[in-house]
């Protein structure tokens, strides 16, 4: 029998103990505070980009429900999605029927230009073929034959919402996009942002192409989707990556994806249709940006603006300035593997040191690319990833070897407590404070925006605990 | 408009809105849709009905409520959303159901506790994953009371028998292990997930607490989730009466108070869709009666604490009378505050549990008007216990559409639309002055006397916003 009581105040102390932490990183099975989701989340993130597209989950309506909440919390935006709402029946007869009446209702009631159609749990366990009944449904004219569905598969026991994003971008790609014909190659760079929950970072990027004029798509793009202004009416399809454009996709003059880790599925696509692509890790810190602008300059042929240069001297200058507040500081970080290399890197500039790096949807290229990137600085040396842990097992690693500050989700708001830190917010999702998606964290200003965020909270801390001889006014 | 004029427009509003649908959508939705007019023959609405595939509906699945409402919040157990990672994510910590306790004690409330399933425990089979899992949790926990397992889709659908494993697990462990099945695909909402749950707390817990006498004004509350607070705020008011709150279900509750729940001389339920299973089994089976309570505005504040009161003796009707003579001039003060404000504004309400009704008495005392109600996951006792509390024309909606609650709010114009976080932003970007009503919009609480001035200042805060005011550019026409 292995149930002990003990007392609150044992348990609570025990908690921080070495000998816990231990404990709690032997567990094989149980996955307690996970930094990941599901895969229809990302593939409905990614469906919210493309102009005038509904997306449509083949499974449950609760998903639905969840993924929906969970978006709107994060942008405080509306989120538009149908289900086709299986229950025990579809369980038993397959889902088929929901989906055919699903399709006929949704386009009926919201006349979109491309429905996105994907999984949930419950269509992929019974093994619903939704290819077939998307056919059957055209047959059965209940939708009309030539409205586009993209159609991906994302089952939420595989991956997590960034493949779920991969997945769903390929099947539109896949469903809108015209064959490659090498008479009618386009003059344009098709930008990939990956599970990206920044829509300024979108509107960022598409800022540098214009700054840089590369003709370009951004695709997806759900930056006047999630951060649509208040105009007094609300519109059901504000933005996304125009229609025109994504039949025109596999004509592109290159494919640049500005995240590893969200993309491979798409990419092999694109290379099987001959389409040139190529992938960089998100362009978070100078050296990243650098890389991002790079490939830029190198697709247009053309040198990279003075203002690129004068944009960029004004983001190291913000990095001298105030590289003493981050150097030799210990930071715990979490978060997706495109966001955590973009991070550590610019961390690593700072002379910052990335103690510990959680990362649960982490792959053993994402293992091999992180440990590179820390081998590579003097800063990385004491650095861990622990790939496929949770937040309970970061929590451990806080308490047991302290760290100055914690860079997370809101999820990481408990763990930082216990430790006594603070917790700087970046990721996905971002529930407890206002706007920051609403500030890029890419490119040169996100360099500006990243020590802006983590110096002052530093600074602020400094103020709170300080005694008065030590309240300066100066720091 | 006479009122014979306003249920005729609002008549003609419906068959407008239901013009969008296909033939067969649109014959099930009418069934859903009413105006009530003094004959009321048009009040009865079909409720408890599946949703219509491919529109946006706010309903959720069994799942969520048997996790998200039900049994999350039980604070000493550790409940193992037990499927894939997603369910579990997304019921993590966003319902504010607060709770006291040392969090990874013996308060589990924060946490996501998942066997996040790959795609080799659906081909396997997830049960030996499950009793790995709860050894872990056992090992690492050792306070927690018990185990509840919540299944997702996967694990009814591949035949896990997680029923076994509990009992297995019981046994070997000496600790209560509470199999729940509430597959999100079960039944057409969240309603069954409930219904659920409560049969879990009487199959698995309820009657097998420690020995307790009962005291003479020990009562329970069933069905106050704790949002932001509420129940203690509920607590408050039936303490200073001179009862003795001895269980919460389930906000801020326990183990033991599960356990022990017909252990008391009344159940008090505030929600009843969600917890009137229980109530009902607690009265059949041990006697312990039950009467159903609403702490929404000191009218109805006033009125449930006379019928709670007159169950039980002078002593405690004097206390009572003493708890209103007490608060109501400050409810009275808060009403000459805002009612000018508020006076003749208007409502549009969109929610689930009690509150498309409960909440109407709340808006009257500050003078509004609820104007349209309706209820995610109603049954169809909810609907006649909602319909005489509506003015005539009030228009009813169940299981409503995105669709037509946009097109009824257009067309209706209320001064305020009451509903949850998927609508919020729709209505925000029309212009509309908005509250979450099931989360309180990161407020709270809204029960009780404590409850009351901050639903007004919410409800002026949302009307009043000088936002509003900003929208239309001084340049655009």
């Amino acid at each position: 029998m292995s149930h002990m009581k003990t007392s609150t105040k044992a348990t609570k102390d025990w908690l921080n103990t070495l000998e816990y932490r231990e404990k709690n990183f032997a567990r094989e099975k149980l996955v307690i505070n996970p930094a990941k989701a599901c895969q229809p989340l990302g593939a409905l993130l990614c469906a919210l980009g493309i102009e005038g597209s509904l997306p449509f989950v083949h499974g449950s309506q609760g998903c639905a429900a969840y993924f929906r909440s969970t978006l709107s919390r994060h942008y405080r935006e509306p989120v538009a999605a149908v289900s086709d709402s299986m229950t025990e029946d579809s369980a038993v007869f397959g889902g088929q029927s929901n989906l055919i009446e699903g399709l006929k209702n949704a386009n009926a009631l919201y006349s979109p230009k491309v429905i996105a159609m994907f999984t949930s749990c419950m269509a992929e366990v019974i093994g619903d073929d939704i290819k077939a009944y998307l056919g059957n449904a055209k047959e059965q004219e209940a939708i009309p034959k030539d409205l586009p569905v993209a159609l991906a598969n994302t089952p939420s026991f595989k991956g997590s919402h960034i493949t779920g994003y991969d997945t769903m971008l390929k099947g539109l790609v896949e469903c809108l996009a015209t064959a490659r014909q090498e008479d009618k190659i386009n003059d344009r760079l098709y930008v990939v942002p990956g599970f990206d929950t920044y829509t300024a970072n979108l509107r960022e990027y598409k800022r540098l192409l214009k700054v840089m004029d590369t003709p370009y798509t951004l695709l997806p793009d759900q930056s006047d989707v999630l951060d649509a202004p208040n105009l007094g009416t609300y519109e059901l399809y504000p933005g996304g990556t125009s229609i025109t454009e994504m039949n025109d996709a596999l004509n592109a003059a290159s494919f640049l994806c500005l995240q590893t880790y969200s993309t491979p599925t798409t990419r092999k696509y694109l290379a099987s249709k001959e389409v040139p692509v190529e992938s960089i890790s998100m362009p978070i810190g100078i050296a990243g940006t650098d890389k991002f602008i790079e490939s830029i300059a190198k697709f247009t042929g053309k040198d990279v603006p003075e203002e690129i240069t004068l944009e960029r001297g004004r983001s190291i200058d913000a990095m001298t300035d105030s590289h003493q507040y981050i150097h030799g500081k210990k930071f715990a970080l979490f978060g997706d593997p495109d966001v955590l290399i973009g991070l550590v890197s610019f961390l690593l500039e700072m002379g910052g040191e990335p103690v510990h790096i959680v990362c649960t949807n982490s792959t053993p290229l994402f293992k091999k690319a992180m440990e590179s990137l820390l081998a590579s600085s003097p800063y990385g040396q004491g650095s861990t990833l622990y790939a496929g842990k949770d937040l309970w097992h970061l929590r451990s690693l806080l308490v047991t070897d302290p760290v100055d500050m914690l860079i997370g989700d809101s999820h990481g708001k408990w763990a930082a407590r216990d430790a006594n830190i603070p917790l700087v917010r970046v990721g996905f999702p971002i529930t407890d404070r206002v706007n920051l998606h609403r500030y890029p964290i890419i490119g040169y200003s996100g360099v500006i925006n990243l020590i802006t965020m983590i110096v002052n909270t530093f600074l602020e801390e400094k103020d709170r605990t300080s005694s008065d001889p030590y309240f300066e006014m100066m720091r | 408009m006479s009122t014979k004029e306003t249920i005729d427009f609002r008549k003609q509003v419906v068959e407008e809105v239901l013009e969008i649908y296909p033939e067969k959508a649109k014959k099930n939705r009418r069934q859903h849709i009413a105006v009530k007019d003094s004959e009321c023959a048009s009040c009865a609405v079909k409720s408890n009905a599946k949703t219509v595939p491919g529109i946006m509906t706010a309903r959720g699945c069994a799942y969520a409520g048997a996790k998200g409402v039900v049994w999350g919040p039980v604070k000493d157990i550790v409940h193992i959303s037990h499927g894939p990672v997603g369910c579990g994510y997304y019921s993590w910590g966003n319902r504010r159901n607060l709770a006291e306790g040392e969090i990874g004690v013996d308060n589990f409330v924060p946490f996501l506790f998942t066997s996040d399933f790959q795609e080799s425990d659906i081909i396997y089979g997830g049960d030996k994953k499950l009793e790995k899992i709860i050894h872990e949790v056992v090992d690492l926990f050792p306070n927690a009371k018990g185990v509840s397992v919540l299944s997702e889709c996967p694990v009814g659908l591949i035949g896990d028998d997680i029923e076994s494993v509990a009992r297995r697990m019981s046994e070997e462990l000496e600790l209560p292990v509470i199999p729940v099945r509430c597959e999100g695909f079960r039944g057409i909402s969240q309603s069954l997930g409930h219904h659920i749950a409560n049969d879990a707390i009487r199959d698995h817990l309820l009657g097998k607490g420690p020995a307790r006498e009962i005291g003479p004004y020990d009562i329970g509350i069933i069905g106050d989730y704790n949002i932001g607070g509420d129940a203690w705020a509920s607590k408050k008011i039936l303490e200073e009466m001179g009862l003795k709150v001895v269980n919460i279900w389930t906000g801020d509750s326990t183990m033991e108070m599960l356990q022990n729940g017909h252990l008391v001389k009344l159940n008090l339920i505030h929600c009843f869709r969600s917890m009137n299973y229980i109530a009902k089994h607690m009265e059949e089976t041990y006697g312990t009666p039950w009467m159903e309570f609403n702490f929404f505005g000191p009218t109805k504040i006033k009125e449930s604490i006379l019928k709670i009161a007159a169950q039980f003796d002078a002593s405690i009707m004097e206390k009572a009378l003493k708890v209103i003579e007490k608060y109501e001039p400050q409810m009275q003060k808060v009403i000459e505050k805002y009612r000018p404000r508020l006076d003749k504004k208007t409502v549009m309400l969109y929610v689930g549990g009690l509150r498309p009704r409960h909440i109407v008495g709340a808006y009257e005392d500050l003078g509004m008007e609820v104007i349209g109600t309706g209820y995610e996951f109603a049954h169809n006792e909810d609907y006649e216990k909602t319909i005489p509390a509506l003015k005539e024309g009030t228009l009813i909606y169940d299981d409503v559409t995105a669709l037509e609650l946009e097109e009824f709010v257009k067309k209706l114009k209320p001064d305020l639309v009451g509903s949850g976080i998927k609508e919020k932003y729709v209505f925000e970007k029309m212009g509309l002055p908005f509250r979450q009503m099931h989360s309180w919009d990161y407020s709270g609480p809204y029960h009780g006397y404590e409850g009351f001035p901050i639903f007004a200042k919410d409800m002026d805060m949302a009307i009043n916003s000088p936002t509003w005011k900003s929208i239309k550019a001084p340049w655009s026409k």
